[in-house]
């Protein structure tokens, strides 16, 4: 297949045909921001984060590099007024559930994101699905799982695949950006399975249960 | 009774001929509307009531009784007309049954049911002397007052299958498609976009297995003219569909529809039933060697699963989450074929370009709106209905004329457009005609076709507040700037409805809108902004006297 020449950030970047703008850019050492992105999963497209502007045949537009092909003659700008915009309200939005997560915080620094701008709602899940979508893609359990839709989706473990599946494995849990997994994994132990772990039956005996540590922010 | 399949094109006129032989023109027809909100009426009692007098007074060598689809002026439900001379009886009860047989009997007229004008008290009795219907162009809905939608014999009476036979037999897949576009049919779910090119894109995909796909979601709020067609006249979507197919290289078309409304989903799988009985689905179609099957799948219930790619999604059986379409459903759609997707309304007028061709069709119109458009009439209106006009009629003839103006005389403050997604404007702008692109501009695009009336008492501030809270209850929940700028956008607006705006708030909703509009993953959200965005041309002072401000305070930012 013909390599394919685009150009990202004033660089000119070879890609192969049907890679994402956020690959190319990634092996070309270009670093755009994401948070529903993970290397062993396919592409979400739901925080959104990764939008960046692609100029094509005269006409510019905006669109999520996660998802978003390489094509021919393209040129893309990772940091504009108005990406850079875009990224600051979303990370404001997240940051009205989950104001102390280390990762928005960082953005919020990089895009000047207001933690407070809007009405704080703490459920300390952003909904970026990588638990959900892990533990179904990689780990083909589907122990935790999407539940309702529009503002009242939340993310839940299904207490009778959760009792015999996370104990050995609670990997969402190291993925998980704000700790809400390991949280809602915990409540469900503690409320369908309390005192139930198969610890001795299991090679495993470490649980692997991550500390949660508060990140320091001098706020109001 | 069964009947054989139909072996050729002939055979389906043969067919033709002799439904209409066994036809008097001349005997009187009762139509009773059993339509949507005539049916809300109990319109069933009324048909029921006009069966059993004909049955009991052993009528129906004199008397046809019909009972059929929606007749579009739901205001003064139960609607009857009776043939021939289309006169029309409004809010009709079971009691008025005996006099509507007798004076029917004796070549009468019922004086008390026919429409009287509200103010000077002038009678019409003939449909095209309603004031509601004469200022309408019913190319689409004009026949649903003539079919029992439960029988294929009453569409094929009226013309039907004429068009599907003229596409088998003397034009090429090529000539359709190419009549399509030169008609600039443009879609009638909401983006207007046309229809021709879309067809192509799916024909010129080179995956062989291509599906099409009647949207018949509508779950635009405020709008009711899907409904009307798909229930009261099936056939004639069907038909446009199986054209569509042969024009496209479809073998396989899927009619998505509502869950929630029985008398549709019976209309429809009839419809179904009976094509294939007559040959008019499944394999060789009439002879010609067109294959072509139709499913009926159903939604589960969200507003999103109107949106193609999500529509698809719940087709495949999977759960109705848009995907970003950066490539096109018409290329990768259902099973990642290439899916030919059309509204409804879009599919009714397929039929007609083919029987009576581009040329005609182009003549009805605005320069880059051609034909009609179905539009449901709703909100503070004296008449609403579902109603029908031809593109690049001034707003102020739906308004006013059709839907003869604002209830309990009051004055109109403005219209809107296109349900959750659309946009208000205000009563000035009433002679814009109606038109994809032109109401676009104003900033309230027609969208699927639901017109609301809002009169001088309305708070627009809680108009966009009620529509805000519509999305965020029907958003799938993907993807952050729909989910969460939708929710964001709610509470500051339920906040500036109870006159409790925060300083900042206008500037915050302003961002949201643009944020929210660029960045959302697919049209629900993308749009979601729009009612807002006309707010803030039209109406902004209202939207700023709910700003308390807090003087000295240490309000937020």
């Amino acid at each position: 297949m013909t390599e394919i020449v685009l150009t990202i950030d004033g660089k000119e970047v070879r890609a192969a045909p049907g890679e994402t703008v956020l690959a190319a850019a990634q092996r070309a050492d270009i670093y755009i921001p994401t948070l529903c992105h993970h290397e062993k999963l396919e592409a979400f497209g739901g925080c959104r984060l990764c939008m960046v502007e692609v100029e094509s045949r005269g006409w510019t537009s905006y669109v999520v590099s996660c998802l978003y092909p390489v094509a021919k003659d393209i040129v893309v700008r990772t940091r504009s007024e108005k990406v850079d915009k875009i990224r600051k309200v979303l990370v404001e939005e997240l940051m009205a559930h989950a104001p102390d997560a280390p990762e928005l915080i960082r953005l919020a620094e990089e895009y000047g994101a207001d933690r407070d701008r809007f009405e704080r709602e703490a459920s300390f899940c952003i909904l970026c699905g990588l638990c959900v979508r892990y533990c179904n893609e990689v780990k083909q359990k589907n122990a935790v799982s999407f539940f309702d839709n529009g503002a009242v989706r939340e993310i839940k473990f299904v207490p009778e695949i959760a009792k015999e599946e996370c104990w050995d494995c609670q990997e969402c849990f190291t993925i998980c950006p704000t700790s809400y997994a390991q949280a809602a994994y915990l409540l469900t132990e503690a409320l369908a399975f309390p005192g139930q772990r198969k610890s001795h039956t299991h090679k495993t005996h470490t649980p692997t249960i991550i500390p949660i540590i508060p990140v320091a922010v001098n706020s109001r | 009774m069964t009947m054989a399949r139909l072996q050729s094109a002939a055979e389906l006129e043969d067919l033709r001929a002799d439904i209409l032989a066994r036809r008097d023109p001349a005997k009187p027809c009762i139509a009773v509307c059993a339509g949507a909100a005539c049916d809300g009426q109990d319109s069933a009692t009324v048909a029921a009531t006009f069966l059993a007098a004909v049955d009991q007074q052993k009528l129906g060598g004199k008397l046809e009784v019909r009972t059929t689809g929606c007749h579009g002026y739901c205001e003064k439900g139960p609607n009857v007309v009776v043939t021939p001379g289309d006169i029309c009886y409004f809010e009709v009860s079971p009691t008025d049954v005996p006099d509507i047989i007798a004076a029917t009997l004796k070549g009468e007229v019922v004086e008390r049911l026919v429409y009287k004008d509200p103010v000077t008290g002038a009678k019409a009795v003939h449909m095209n002397e309603v004031p509601f219907y004469k200022h309408q162009t019913r190319l689409l809905i004009g026949d649903n007052p003539k079919i029992d939608p439960m029988k294929i014999d009453d569409y094929l009476a009226v013309g039907g299958y004429a068009a599907l036979v003229k596409a088998l037999s003397t034009m090429t897949p090529d000539q359709v498609l190419d009549e399509v576009k030169r008609a600039n049919l443009r879609g009638r779910g909401g983006g207007g976009f046309p229809a021709g090119s879309k067809w192509e894109t799916t024909k010129n995909a080179p995956e062989k297995i291509k599906y099409v796909i009647v949207n018949g979601h509508e779950g635009e709020s405020a709008a009711f003219m899907d409904r009307a067609m798909l229930t009261g006249n099936p056939h004639k979507i069907l038909e446009g569909l199986i054209i569509g197919a042969y024009a496209i290289g479809a073998q396989k078309g899927f009619m998505y529809t509502r869950h929630d409304m029985p008398l549709l989903e019976k209309h429809v799988r009839n419809a179904l039933t009976q094509a294939k009985e007559y040959g008019l689905l499944g394999e060789n179609i009439l002879g010609s060697g067109f294959d072509f099957e139709v499913e009926l799948h159903f939604d589960v219930g969200i507003f999103v699963s109107g949106e193609s790619s999500a529509l698809m999604r719940s087709i495949e059986g999977n759960p109705p989450e848009p995907r970003p379409k950066y490539i096109r459903t018409s290329v990768s759609g259902i099973w990642d074929k290439p899916s030919n997707l059309n509204n409804v309304e879009t599919w009714a007028n397929v039929p007609q370009i083919i029987s009576r061709g581009a040329e005609w069709f182009t003549s009805i119109g605005s320069e880059k709106s051609k034909g009609t458009k179905l539009i449901s009439l709703s909100g503070n209106v004296v008449n609403s209905g579902v109603v029908e006009v031809p593109m690049g009629t001034p707003l102020r003839t739906l308004v006013f004329d059709i839907g003869g103006g604002v209830r309990d005389g009051k004055t109109l403050k403005a219209i809107h457009f296109g349900g959750a997604m659309g946009g208000s404007i205000p009563a000035s702008l009433l002679d814009a005609p109606l038109d994809f692109d032109g109401m676009s501009k104003l900033g309230a695009p027609i969208g699927a076709g639901g017109l609301l009336l809002m009169d001088e008492d309305t708070d627009m501030v809680e108009v966009a507040r009620y529509l805000m809270d519509f999305l965020t209850k029907e958003s799938c929940g993907k993807c952050v700037p729909c989910r969460e700028g939708m929710q964001q956008m709610l509470q500051i607006l339920t906040r500036l409805a109870k006159g409790e705006g925060k300083k900042g708030d206008l500037e915050r909703l302003q961002d949201l809108v643009e944020v929210t509009g660029v960045a959302s993953l697919c049209a629900l959200g993308k749009t979601s902004g729009d009612p807002l965005k006309s707010m803030f041309r039209y109406f902004k002072p209202e939207y700023e006297s709910r700003i308390v401000d807090i003087a000295g305070g240490s309000e937020s930012k």
